[in-house]
């Protein structure tokens, strides 16, 4: 197998495919939003409870490949807990790992998903969870589709 | 006596390339076909000798390309057996040739009170068209459904379905995603019955298999260049003659009228009422020759050859674990269709990329199908005539790679 390959699929995203966190619907959810990637047909559902600007809790339910439920499955255990801006400052965060391949000098699992950038095609996939989270957070339910948001 | 079958592979330039390190496998033909040398040199030596602009000039370069342009409307008739070339109308694929159908006879024929049936197994460019002309006309839409994963049309809901509101039946030859092949002619002596008019996607059995549309008995029959060995942006709209004749114009434009004043126009008989512009007529030229190379394999033979190695390739396929297999497992067309349990789609085309396989995983524009069946994505393995049994050895081997790096062991 080749090195970009294993780089794309790491242990940590395969842990998260395999045993999704914060998976299924959350019924106290003031928030949520719906990604969908019409190219392959990826669905993001992302419940976000918020308490004040604080991001008590968030689930998302969905179907789609290793990197967009493991991507998803992350993105609710790292934005809980946090503010509507710190959620924002890590997507940009993570937004720049994958595009650019660069790891983070900080210790983060966010730096699992930098093979992405090796396969210019998964970043639609590895964004979805994230953007219907953004849209969650602004109280947009319209729905995030990869047609229209740019990576 | 040697035959063409010997050295087929030597005949396609683009097989021979290494993808990721490995030797490319190329299982996407249900996608686009790749292209035959005599093709590719048609093209090429099209446009450095005859290339003009068709049917207006009158200087020797026009009249060449003008004859290689209705030439290839001639030898794609006897293709498919059309009672005349005048039946051969040019588009751009099968696509546009099911909005050309949706968007004349559609439009004019259809009314509130109409029914339009289509099957459950329909690529959305036999289903979207209709849905636009059904909301425009006030027509109903009805399916007829699929018994499962077995994947063949419910013949018995037929008489309940085709009844005399259904103006027009449309369906597929072969389905793109279940390899299922419908028995189309069948279904147009029902249509005939009820006098609904009948339209055959054949864009999946055009370059595999015989198709004969006085055998069939349909009154519109649709394909597509680019998967029966020929370029992109060309395909055909073939129509009965008398049905063509009584359509109102789709595009207006240029090749298409008889005489134009500032506010009336009178348009030419078919088929150049429906050529509005400047064809693509390299590519239609190119199309013969494609003709020509696959008549001269011969089209049983390209069945039994692409039906042979994907029903090789389900009985393979079938005993790998956690592995669920749609289709017919007897007799199909030359592809199939599967989903593993613990892997998504993209991630088995991704790995099998990097053993040099090319695939297809997602919805393959069968996005009703698969709610129907409760699946989200398959992975779609799809044959043609340069494909080998060796090459169901690499996707199988590589498969067991995937599983195994998946299922964590």
């Amino acid at each position: 197998m080749s090195s970009d390959l294993t780089e794309l699929y790491q242990q940590v995203i395969l842990d998260h495919n395999r045993r999704p966190r914060n998976k299924g619907r959350l019924p106290t959810a003031n928030r949520v939003a719906h990604g969908d990637n019409p190219t392959c047909g990826d669905q993001c559902h992302v419940y976000l409870r918020m308490e004040g600007d604080r991001i008590a809790d968030v689930s998302f339910e969905g179907s789609g490949c290793a990197i967009s439920q493991a991507s998803a499955s992350l993105m609710t255990t790292q934005i809980k807990g946090k503010t509507a801006a710190e959620a924002e400052e890590l997507y940009r965060r993570f937004h720049d790992i994958v595009t650019s391949g660069k790891e983070p000098e900080e210790i983060s699992d966010l730096a699992a998903f930098a093979g992405v950038h090796a396969f210019p095609a998964r970043i639609k996939c590895a964004t979805l969870g994230w953007h219907a989270a953004l849209n969650a957070l602004k109280g947009d339910d319209s729905q995030a589709t990869t047609e229209t948001h740019v990576d | 006596m040697p035959s063409p079958w010997d050295s087929i592979r030597d005949d396609f330039p683009a097989l021979h390339q290494s993808v990721n390190g490995k030797p490319l496998v190329y299982l996407d033909n249900a996608a686009t076909t790749q292209k035959p040398r005599a093709v590719i040199d048609a093209l090429s030596r099209f446009y450095q000798t005859d290339n003009a602009n068709v049917h207006r000039g009158l200087h020797a370069l026009s009249m060449r390309a003008t004859d290689a342009y209705e030439g290839a409307r001639s030898r794609i008739a006897r293709f498919i057996h059309a009672a005349e070339p005048e039946e051969i109308l040019f588009t751009r694929g099968t696509t546009e040739s099911i909005n050309l159908v949706a968007g004349s006879w559609g439009a004019a024929k259809l009314k509130p009170g109409d029914a339009i049936l289509l099957t459950e197994m329909e690529h959305h460019s036999n289903l979207v068209p209709w849905q636009l002309i059904a909301q425009k006309t006030g027509a109903r839409l009805r399916y007829l459904p699929v018994t499962g994963d077995e994947g063949l049309l419910d013949l018995s809901q037929l008489d309940r379905l085709l009844t005399p509101e259904v103006k027009l039946f449309a369906f597929t030859h072969v389905s793109n995603t279940l390899a299922t092949i419908n028995p189309v002619a069948e279904l147009c002596a029902r249509a005939k019955k009820v006098g609904a008019v009948t339209l055959v996607d054949a864009a999946q059995s055009i370059g595999h298999m015989p198709v004969d549309v006085q055998k069939i008995g349909c009154d519109f029959l649709a394909f597509s260049g680019h998967k029966m060995a020929a370029g992109t942006g060309i395909g055909v709209l073939y129509g009965r003659k008398e049905l063509l004749d009584s359509m109102p114009p789709w595009q207006g434009g240029g090749g298409m009228i008889a005489n134009v004043d500032f506010f009336a126009t009178t348009y030419k008989p078919s088929p150049e009422r429906f050529e509005a512009g400047t064809p693509n007529f390299a590519d239609a030229y190119a199309l013969g020759i494609a003709c020509d190379y696959l008549d001269g394999l011969g089209r049983l033979e390209i069945q039994r050859h692409d039906g042979g190695l994907a029903a090789q390739a389900y009985r393979r396929l079938a005993e790998l674990p956690g592995i669920r297999l749609i289709g017919p497992p007897g007799e199909r067309g030359g592809l199939v269709c599967f989903a593993l349990n613990d892997v998504h789609a993209h991630d088995v085309v991704t790995f099998a990329d990097e053993d040099g396989i090319a695939m297809r995983g997602g919805h393959h524009c069968n996005q009703p199908l698969m709610k129907r069946l409760g699946l989200t994505s398959t992975v779609r393995a799809s044959f043609y005539v340069y494909n080998t049994a060796a090459e169901i050895d690499v996707l199988v081997a590589s498969l067991r790679r995937i599983i195994k790096f998946f299922g964590g062991a």
